[in-house]
């Protein structure tokens, strides 16, 4: 299977791509058929490097609820980027779980992206270890090592690559329990998977498969926005007695630098988080996503004085938080969804058609959908494709107006 | 050398390599039940040896009533194991605590461990007391006492699971191994080649029993691989592999024997192939007829059937009277039917198992699903036939 050669560069000429775009140099016009409208993006500092949402500091460390929950708050936190901080959570269970292994193609030396970085020297070859280069083979190991109750962490390189294991993953490991009447189960499973746009990947270093493995039930779906969140939720993930499906955003495995607590965590899985309040409308998404919902919110309530947002990030696509996004809607009445997956039997459909059910009298205006294009992820057209944060500025603003 | 290949040597002759001598097949017993070599001699007290043949016949016995059972519709689906007895030789190879993953065409091992017949009644007629919770087709069966996993339907998927559970057992220090049966035809599956070649780069304790009965369904093995079978495709992935008489129950039993000793001392994976044919229909829902004939089959069954094989060589040591057999059939016949009976009158397992274990929890939105055909079932009772489910 096809692989870039140099993986781990992926994500810094993305930035560097987008910080022209960001700072906005040049004053060149590229269209003559441009209007005079100002561009919304004008004059903001955009991206993951200038997000507020991210731990920067060891006070919104402290200041943060679900960590104090924990009781971690307090304790010593570490500077790290999500790569870091995988990694930290794979060292843990490794350390407390003697059964754990974690296997795929290239995670001995480290791994394509790092993420697996010197638990081969730490923890021996027998429990870190490369496998042949086959990806139905690696689920179809995880699965029979779960089901001796040892834990498997799987790694499929980029989650492009996860179809050849999606017969291992839809029929065997999310039935394993269900079907034996639980006497047999696959719950000790893990597979982490590299997801999502990185600025040049294509076809096949840039997709978000998510929703295909939402139509499953007995699978666990999960996707973290930061380095807090990657290693509390992957925590959990290894941790649940359910295979779990983790996809990591790579764009965010060294943008996302924040204080995570060294101590061990566990964020909860099939719980949503608000990450910032609002009163007029509700914005959901997941993953990456998040730093373009959080631009557009920004862009809006500076356009639309009085007017604020409420973001919520699923962090779980299955069994997802319906509750907390209704209780929101609730609220609000209005509701924008927002992930990279094409539009077409996206998540984003679910999430809207089951609001709709729970919400539809207090809905104000009809749910919006920005999503990837329903065309395969293009290389040179990335900029198009990506339900960026004009899209989204554009479509809080029809909810707002409808 | 090169790194791919280290053991290999220039050559300055333009040669491809095509055809190697087929793998022989190693036998026991000719088909009289005489053992051809007195080294090969099993060694076998009267009992086991007198177990092993009940089973082989209270397993005929149990394929006849439950394929005439379906034939009446009484059960929605059944396989038999007709002309592939003898595979109850690997599982008398084997540590009881070995596990065992298969296909679907291995009853006889789950009989050998003692699963008893009211079981496969109870998984057959998806009862209250079917270990499943009634949720599989037929003959889908599995128990974690027995460590035989749960069979599920598509082909070779426990290929890899089998190299990953081996692997899980080298690292308990055990000294236990995994056994994992397919047929050939699955062997044509992605799987095999994921499985084989990861049990061989990661060293890992299974024996992959192949169980090359000449059909997949409708398709020959002439339309199946233009190699010399499996077995060849064993020595290509570095496996120690074996070519066995399938129905030659004292071959198959020290093959398996020899198999698991390899795997358990060196943590290697081991390739047994047991060459046989499928004197059954495909299942019940396939007329073999329709692409093969009855005559092929008939002469099978006659020329070189396992069980007289293994008759002949109990009679041969005086271990086994005539007129034993009818009067075996007969009473495992009768234990059949009275399972059979019993199993047919329990109810179906309780509707509240229809959502549980999809999860180690019900999860809140299946919750919600639930509550709504509980409200159902509640209003319309009688078309949802609650009488014919257990109560909780």
């Amino acid at each position: 299977m096809l692989q870039l050669r140099s993986a781990t560069c992926l994500y810094r000429s993305y930035w560097r791509s987008q910080g022209s775009i960001i700072t906005n140099r040049t004053k060149k016009l590229y269209s003559t058929t441009a209007d005079n409208s100002i561009e919304p993006i004008r004059g903001l500092e955009t991206g993951v490097s200038a997000s507020k949402l991210l731990l920067r500091s060891v006070s919104s460390v402290r200041n943060n609820l679900e960590l104090k929950a924990q009781n971690v708050a307090e304790g010593e936190t570490c500077k790290m980027n999500m790569c870091q901080a995988i990694n930290d959570a794979l060292r843990l269970v490794l350390t407390t779980d003697n059964t754990c292994v974690v296997f795929g193609e290239d995670v001995a030396f480290g791994g394509v992206f790092r993420c697996s970085v010197g638990l081969a020297d730490e923890f021996g070859s027998e429990r870190i270890f490369n496998t042949p280069l086959t990806e139905q083979g690696i689920a179809g190991f995880a699965i029979g090592m779960a089901s001796m109750g040892h834990t498997a962490v799987a790694e499929i390189q980029f989650a492009d690559y996860i179809y050849p294991a999606f017969d291992q993953l839809v029929n065997e490991a999310s039935k394993f329990r269900y079907r034996s009447g639980n006497e047999f189960n696959a719950g000790g499973l893990t597979i982490r998977a590299p997801s999502s746009a990185v600025g040049h990947g294509g076809h096949y270093h840039s997709q978000s498969p998510e929703s295909f493995f939402a139509h499953v039930p007995g699978l666990k779906v999960v996707i973290p926005r930061s380095a807090v969140q990657a290693k509390g939720l992957l925590l959990s993930a290894i941790r649940d007695p359910n295979p779990v499906v983790f996809f990591e955003p790579k764009i965010l495995y060294r943008s996302t630098v924040e204080q995570v607590p060294v101590d061990d965590y566990t964020l909860p899985l099939t719980s949503a988080e608000i990450v910032k309040p609002g009163k007029d409308i509700t914005v959901v998404g997941y993953g990456s996503q998040i730093y373009a919902l959080e631009n557009a919110i920004q862009m809006i309530e500076r356009d639309m004085p009085g007017i604020s947002c409420e973001l919520i990030d699923l962090r779980t696509i299955l069994p997802y938080d319906a509750e907390t996004v209704e209780k929101s809607v609730n609220r609000t009445g209005r509701l924008v969804i927002a992930h990279e997956a094409p539009k077409i039997q996206g998540f984003a459909a679910e999430l809207a058609a089951e609001i709709q059910e729970r919400c539809f009298l207090r809905l104000e205006c009809p749910i919006e959908r920005v999503c990837g294009l329903s065309i395969p992820h293009p290389l040179v057209y990335e900029h198009f494709y990506m339900p960026c944060a004009v899209r989204v500025y554009e479509a809080i603003k029809r909810s707002l107006t409808y | 050398m090169f790194p791919g290949a280290l053991n290999s040597e220039y050559s300055h002759e333009l040669k491809f390599v095509s055809s190697v001598q087929s793998i022989p097949t190693y036998q026991v017993m000719d088909t009289d039940g005489k053992v051809l070599d007195v080294a090969n001699e099993p060694q076998m007290t009267r009992e086991e040896a007198r177990k092993i043949y009940k089973n082989m016949l209270t397993l005929n016995a149990m394929d006849q009533i439950l394929y005439e059972a379906q034939r009446q519709g009484r059960i929605s689906f059944y396989m038999t194991s007709f002309g592939e007895e003898a595979l109850l030789g690997s599982a008398a190879a084997l540590d009881p605590k070995d596990m065992v993953f298969g296909q679907y065409r291995e009853a006889g091992v789950l009989l050998q461990r003692g699963f008893t017949l009211t079981q496969f009644m109870n998984q057959c007629y998806s009862n209250e007391l079917d270990l499943g919770k009634g949720r599989q087709m037929p003959i889908h069966y599995g128990s974690r006492e027995l460590h035989f996993q749960t069979i599920s339907s598509p082909l070779a998927t426990q290929i890899p699971q089998a190299a990953g559970a081996a692997y899980a057992m080298r690292r308990e220090g055990t000294k236990l191994c995994t056994i994992c049966y397919f047929g050939e035809g699955a062997a044509s599956e992605g799987d095999f080649h994921a499985g084989l070649n990861m049990a061989a780069t990661l060293g890992c304790p299974v024996i992959y029993y192949c169980r090359n009965n000449g059909y997949a369904i409708s398709t020959p093995a002439i339309e199946q691989y233009r190699g010399d079978g499996i077995a060849s495709r064993g020595v290509g992935y570095g496996i120690d592999t074996i070519r066995v008489d399938g129905n030659d129950i004292w071959a198959i039993y020290a093959a398996t024997k020899a198999a698991r000793k390899i795997a358990v001392e060196q943590n290697k994976p081991v390739l047994i192939e047991a060459m046989t044919y499928r004197v059954s229909h495909h299942s019940t829902s396939d007329d073999s007829s329709a692409y093969r004939s009855k005559k092929e089959v008939e002469d099978w069954s006659k020329r070189d059937n396992p069980i007289a094989r293994m008759r002949s060589w109990l009679e041969n040591k005086g271990w086994w009277a005539k007129g034993e057999d009818a009067e075996i059939t007969k009473s495992a016949k009768a234990e059949v039917l009275a399972a059979f009976a019993a199993a047919e009158k329990l109810k179906r397992p309780a509707i509240k198992h229809l959502f549980e274990d999809v999860y180690d929890k019900i999860p809140p939105s299946l919750e919600r699903e639930k509550a709504e055909i509980e409200e159902l079932v509640k209003k319309y009772p009688d078309y949802y036939r609650v009488n014919d489910f257990a109560r909780s």
